[in-house]
């Protein structure tokens, strides 16, 4: 029987990650990774690009995984968890296998967006039966917070840094979620940990889903982000009231928002908390702050136009 | 812990065990500050133990029961995100040894 | 010595390593096309279309993915398989050391083929060359023939339980790959029953006993995982040797290290990997008949190198001439000539050594090319000297 989705009912779950992993105080990312292996019900295989996630759950004998866990590299868990479900479909179908398992890709914004975009494009267009999950963090954190493209406009980074001529980076974010869900696959989804139940939610609709699907969900990372170690999931939240990290979901081509804050809060409240955007507080980088909050604007407007049709609910 | 020699590493350095980084205590990275559960003030939301990175949220029978220092590093988002009871927080954040 | 009779068929070398693979019917297979190689894995699949195999296919957008779902397949628990070329391995570089380091007995046809720039799609040695150091078993093969039969024999060897290990099987691009020759292929039972069942160590998708491949290994470690992994090559030539006994009781064809051609009373002799070898065995008897003591040694299993038994096997010639289809560059000599000075590099009588660079993509290497090192090498051996160590041939000015 599915487990209700209740934190009460769900804490009584094995938990699939055990403590003992050397991720930083305060990350986001295994509280994503929790939630996630909490919502299934199946039996999970996970594969793991390399990055914070990989490197902190498995050093030498040491490992967080009670799941079957793979780590290859840096750009190709997609690949590789695509071999993973090919040898379990080849089993199955020659009376090796009876289980029914799910499959899972973990991978950073790095490993997702940029070097790991072509085999995730790839796995997802073969279709096999796998959900790829980034957890973004908006920079190369784990060598050291460089910019990646999923890195926030304006942001301070290693190799963005604000300076007195480049006041961080330049460009706007790469829209990932759209990307992916313009593969045509079943199932895309954005979700942030500070909204549980719609990350759960979303999580075990996916993995119900025969084929490929995606999930981004966003992860703060306070060495990153130059926040408090405190603050994960308030940041999160304050992205999605924003409308900077909207929560929505196409399944069949069809949109839909799953939460719409009542009152848009002003971008600035997601950016004031962060040392990375604290240069653009300066009086003369004033023109980036309202270039910042007309791309969200804008990017919020075109998500609620293409949503047109299908249903908003919120879920808190 | 004695360190095995090459003949007796796992060939690809596969581990056999899971969930062994149960045996890695991270609780000593705490720099300053760990958290206290008041347990009148608990109204057994669970949103610690959702939103503990680390695992380090004891619960039974669907129940916050306290901490579990061996692992906790001491973030404080537990005490960030508690509601507590009529304002007041059922965690709290405290200098270590006090 | 048991012959069994087989099917005998006029067919390329691409065709034959499909029909092995067909014959070994793995449970996966990973690939993405290149020339030469395509052709193999076009065959392949359309087995795959009409039901003759069992395997499931990943039909990737990359070499890289290809490897990268040979590694995450194998690592499930299954028999895998897949086959590049040049540009293709070198895309997969990353995962080669990825794929050796995890033990995966993945089995990989190269149809060795030149490397990128100046763009060349014909057959040389500079691509397995370039992935001599990844932790594989390089078996190389003259011919359809040995392909198929190396092809065959890579499956047993990579999956020993000794050794576990990917193995690589290369053959020559267009001369072997698009060539059509006489081959004797075995029955398919027979195959089957050589090969075995597929025999899991560590297998992902055992869910009573959850693993965790590809761990972060600390300075405390890694050393002796390297160390574990150069102590497993040691047992591989021993593995090949016994694969190699039992084939023949199947086949009726002996396959050693290497091949040693007229060698045991020669004191001149060439050192020549795959096709050329045949070219070169024509002239080695040509000379023989002239009176001249000429042989030749062909090494197959080339990774792992056997040092000592090659070096053995050359210790007493006067003068040994090293054919490279493949130069290191910086390194002042070709790839193969620096293995086999390592090999003679403990005796204190040994031959007099030169090195030819020869054939690059796709250069023909004709008999007068044998013939002309040939001569040096009677002059070298006659005088002690040797003018020049390394020289391209067939090179215009």
């Amino acid at each position: 029987m599915a487990t209700p989705l209740t934190l009460k009912e769900l804490s009584k779950k094995d938990l699939l990650l055990t403590s003992g992993h050397r991720m930083c105080a305060g990350c986001g990312a295994p509280i994503i990774v929790k939630m996630v292996l909490l919502a299934s019900d199946y039996p999970l295989v996970a594969a793991n690009a390399t990055g914070c996630l990989e490197v902190s759950t498995c050093i030498s004998d040491y490992t967080a995984w009670k799941i079957p866990w793979i780590h290859n590299a840096f750009e190709n868990a997609a690949a590789t968890l695509s071999g993973v479900e090919t040898m379990y479909r080849s089993l199955k179908k020659q009376g090796k296998i009876d289980k029914d398992i799910k499959f899972i890709a973990f991978g950073g914004d790095g490993g997702t967006y940029d070097i790991g975009l072509q085999s995730l494009s790839g796995a997802m267009e073969r279709g096999h039966d796998m959900l790829y999950i980034c957890y973004d963090n908006g920079a190369y954190m784990n060598t050291g917070i460089q910019r990646s493209s999923a890195t926030p406009y304006g942001a301070d980074t290693t190799t963005c840094p604000a300076g007195s001529v480049i006041h961080g980076k330049p460009q706007p974010r790469k829209n990932l979620t759209k990307i992916m869900a313009a593969h045509d696959i079943p199932y895309t989804a954005q979700a942030s940990p500070s909204h549980w139940l719609d990350l759960v939610k979303k999580v075990k609709k996916a993995l119900d889903i025969k084929g490929p699907k995606f999930m981004n969900i966003l992860s703060p990372c306070n060495r990153g982000w130059r926040s408090k170690t405190n603050d994960a999931i308030q940041l999160s939240r304050l992205a999605v009231e924003t409308c900077c990290w909207p929560l929505y979901e196409v399944e069949n081509g069809v949109t839909k928002v799953t939460f719409k804050p009542k009152e848009k809060k002003p971008l600035v409240e997601f950016l004031k908390p962060q040392g990375r955007f604290k240069h653009l507080f300066a009086p003369e980088n004033e023109n980036m702050l309202k270039n910042f909050q007309e791309m969200v604007d804008k990017e919020w407007a075109s998500l609620l136009k293409s949503a047109e049709g299908g249903r908003a609910s919120g879920t808190e | 812990m004695k360190l095995k020699g090459w003949k007796d590493v796992n060939p690809g350095a596969v581990c056999t065990e899971a969930g062994s980084a149960l045996q890695f205590k991270t609780g000593s990275w705490r720099a300053a500050y760990r958290p206290r559960w008041i347990e009148e003030n608990c109204i057994q939301c669970l949103f610690c133990w959702a939103y503990c990175p680390d695992m380090a949220v004891n619960v039974k029978d669907g129940k916050m029961t306290g901490f579990n220092y061996d692992y906790c590093k001491g973030c404080g988002i537990c005490a960030l995100e508690c509601p507590g009871k009529k304002g007041n927080k059922a965690i709290v954040m405290e200098e270590e040894g006090k | 010595m048991a012959r069994k009779s087989g099917r005998i068929a006029a067919v390329t070398g691409n065709e034959a390593v499909a029909e092995a693979l067909r014959q070994v019917n793995p449970d996966v297979s990973s690939a993405y096309p290149i020339t030469p190689a395509t052709d193999i894995m076009q065959r392949f699949t359309s087995f795959v279309s009409n039901g003759k195999v069992k395997t499931e296919m990943i039909l990737v957008e990359s070499e890289h993915s290809a490897m990268s779902g040979c590694i995450g397949a194998s690592a499930a628990g299954g028999r895998v398989m897949t086959a590049t070329s040049s540009q293709g391995l070198a895309l997969m570089w990353e995962e080669l050391f990825i794929a050796s380091g995890n033990r995966l007995p993945i089995v990989m046809s190269l149809v060795n083929r030149a490397l990128s720039a100046p763009l060349n799609i014909h057959g040389d040695h500079s691509d397995g060359m370039g992935a001599r150091d990844c932790g594989w078993i390089q078996l190389w093969s003259e011919n359809a023939q040995e392909a198929y039969d190396n092809t065959i024999q890579a499956f047993r060897i990579a999956e020993h339980m000794d050794i576990r290990l990917p193995v690589m099987v290369c053959m020559d691009g267009f001369i072997i790959s698009h060539s059509i020759e006489r081959i004797e292929y075995m029955e398919d039972d027979a195959v089957s029953k050589f090969v075995g069942e597929y025999k899991q160590l560590n297998p992902l998708l055992d869910l009573g006993h959850p693993v965790s491949y590809g761990p972060l290994i600390l300075p405390d470690y890694y050393m002796e995982y390297r160390k574990a992994h150069d102590d497993v090559m040691s047992k591989v030539p021993g593995i090949v040797l016994n694969t190699a006994n039992d084939f023949e009781k199947i086949s009726g064809r002996k396959y050693g290290l290497f091949e040693a051609y007229r060698l045991d009373d020669a004191e001149i002799g060439l050192v020549i990997l795959n096709s050329a070898a045949g070219t070169s065995k024509d002239v080695i008897d040509s000379f023989r008949e002239k009176g001249i003591k000429a042989g030749l040694l062909k090494p197959r299993l080339f990774r792992p190198f056997p040092y000592e038994e090659i070096g053995n096997a050359l210790k007493n010639l006067k003068a040994v001439c090293v054919l490279d289809r493949a130069d290191a560059f910086g390194g002042s000599y070709g790839p193969l000539f620096i293995d086999i000075a390592s090999s003679l590099y403990p005796y204190k009588d040994k031959p007099l050594l030169v090195n030819k660079i020869y054939g690059l993509g796709g250069r023909d290497y004709m008999p007068s090319h044998a013939e002309l090192v040939l001569n040096e090498l009677v002059e070298v051996a006659k005088t002690g000297k040797v003018k020049m160590i390394k020289e391209y041939i067939a090179v215009r000015e």
